[in-house]
């Protein structure tokens, strides 16, 4: 198996093994208690309204929708890291196939890499920093990574067939 | 139907009650079963979940104008039911289909995992365990809730899915330190056969047309989060907000139009996602089915037949779930049957697999 082939097989195990970890400790430790704020908060907007406490409610909302817009990416990211590993794994049996030269496949294999790694980090980022810069750079840049790779992976794989 | 004879390198890749047979049949199993629980999920819960949802929304609406505390409390209570159902429910679905696609590649990997074939088995096992007990524990969240749980917020059904995730990491570090090994130069006693490589036009075809499902997917993902995605989630919070306010202002008229509005939203949000996803989940089953061609013992007609009735479910169904929006039900019934199309190549192929099997041991005498 060449390199880029067992740079996508242990990048994409890694890759699958820590967003498995990860939704673990998030379904664990987090999840439930942000599943309760979220159905708490449009709850309590709703109550507020009926009381006619019209400030509180608008407050309740905002504090649902902060919650959901960090649940979203929470579960995405989960989600993404597994499925950008699964997929990287599968390329890694296959890499060798690729009508490319290996330095070439190596560079298509990096960029997959390092894409499927830094996309989800942005994406996890905007939890942090809700509607940075930096965080949406890295995500767009990480997906323009993946995307870009996958397209030449489609392109090796049909000059492979013809 | 005609079948081929097997050819004795492939034989050899696909030993009686080897962790790589275990795993190819329990992960296509896993992904059928997957499949046809979300379509039934479909068909039976989704849009009747989404009905009730609304329903529940415009009660507590009417509760709100009606300055009633308590009935907007137990409203909510129903509702965080409603939700918690249909959750669950794409949860299992989802969980199972991606064992099974885990469990196929983990069978890719079997030559490169440095362990004895017994303890091959027993991770190939616990994974496959894993794989069925996670979804299972996931569905009956639902329907345990926290009876007879000594946690405030976790019940036995949520211990069992968190367990069974457990065992699937589990098996998936003990495969990446067998790998590891192997990469370290460690060999097993008895070492597996690599997968045969067959370049058929089956495999070809599902190895390309999966690679483009997948390039598809991302590219409509891309699409939706830059263009959609925000806007949908202030849509959200702008609905919400006026949906109290003309609750509060006793405009139950208005504030059921919003209801409506946030009933279309959220379908406009599920479409995007539910297409974003299959494709490329249909993508990565492609790319693993290619693998699995050598294993099925079907003629090339009919293997040709299964490859693409898998490809045209697999375009259809997303194609047709984005098209919901526009055309309603009927496209939603045709996104079912996309995904039947789906369900029965992939049960064809299994047919296949199993056929082969058979063959395999009858010559061994391993069916003695």
């Amino acid at each position: 198996m060449s390199g880029a082939g067992k740079l996508l097989i242990f990048g994409g195990l890694a890759l699958a093994a820590f967003g498995m970890l990860y939704g673990l400790y998030y379904a664990v430790f987090i999840e439930h208690q942000t599943l309760d704020t979220i159905g708490g908060s449009l709850a309590g907007a709703f109550v507020h309204a009926a009381e006619r406490r019209i400030p509180e409610a608008h407050h309740a909302i905002d504090a649902y929708a902060t919650t959901k817009y960090n649940y979203v990416r929470q579960v995405d990211v989960h989600s993404h890291w597994i499925g950008l590993g699964m997929l990287m794994i599968v390329f890694g049996v296959v890499f060798d196939r690729l009508a490319f030269s290996e330095p070439t496949r190596l560079g298509i294999a990096m960029a997959l890499l390092v894409g499927s790694v830094v996309f989800p980090m942005g994406v996890i980022l905007q939890t942090i920093n809700h509607g940075g810069f930096f965080p949406s750079a890295l995500a767009v840049t990480g997906s323009a990574l993946v995307t870009i790779a996958l397209a030449a992976v489609t392109v090796g794989f049909a000059r492979a067939n013809s | 139907m005609a079948t081929r004879t097997i050819p004795s390198t492939v034989a050899t890749t696909f030993a009686p009650l080897s962790a790589r047979r275990l795993l190819i049949f329990g992960g296509i199993a896993l992904i059928a079963g997957g499949m046809l629980f979300g379509d039934i999920f479909a068909v039976f819960v989704l849009h009747q979940n989404a009905g009730l949802q609304s329903e529940a929304l415009i009660a507590a609406s009417k509760a709100v104008a009606a300055q009633n505390p308590t009935a907007v409390k137990d409203i909510f209570k129903h509702l965080g039911g409603l939700l918690e159902d249909r959750g669950t429910k794409v949860d299992a679905h989802v969980h199972m289909i991606d064992a099974g696609y885990l469990a196929l590649l983990l069978a890719l990997l079997q030559p490169f995992v440095a362990f004895p074939l017994a303890r091959k088995k027993v991770l190939a096992a616990l994974f496959i365990s894993g794989g069925v007990l996670l979804p299972v524990g996931v569905f009956l969240i639902h329907y345990v809730g926290l009876a007879y749980s000594p946690f405030a917020v976790i019940g036995w059904a949520s211990i069992l899915a968190d367990s069974a995730g457990a065992l699937l990491i589990i098996a998936l570090l003990g495969e990446a330190w067998g790998l590891w090994k192997y990469f370290r130069g460690t060999r097993a006693d008895v070492v597996e056969p690599d997968l045969p490589h067959e370049g058929s036009w089956s495999c070809r075809a599902l190895l390309s047309g999966g690679t483009l499902l997948v390039l598809l997917g991302f590219l409509h993902g891309a699409w939706y989060a830059g263009v959609d995605l925000y806007r949908h989630e202030t849509g959200e919070i702008i609905i919400l907000s006026n949906m109290v306010d003309y609750s509060a202002a006793n405009d139950v008229a208005r504030a059921a139009n919003e209801v409506r509005n946030f009933g279309n939203l959220a379908g406009e949000k599920a479409v995007n996602i539910a297409a974003h996803s299959h494709i490329i989940e249909f993508g990565l089953l492609a790319m693993l089915l290619s693998f699995v061609q050598p294993y099925v013992f079907l003629s090339e007609e009919w293997k040709r037949r299964w490859v693409k009735v898998m490809l045209a479910g697999s375009i259809i169904l997303p194609v047709c779930v984005l098209l919901e929006l526009r055309l309603g039900l009927l496209a939603g019934g045709i996104a079912d049957i996309g995904g039947l199309m789906v369900i029965v190549a992939l049960i064809g192929m299994l047919v296949g697999v199993l056929r082969y099997s058979g063959s395999l041991d009858t010559a061994s005498g391993a069916a003695r």
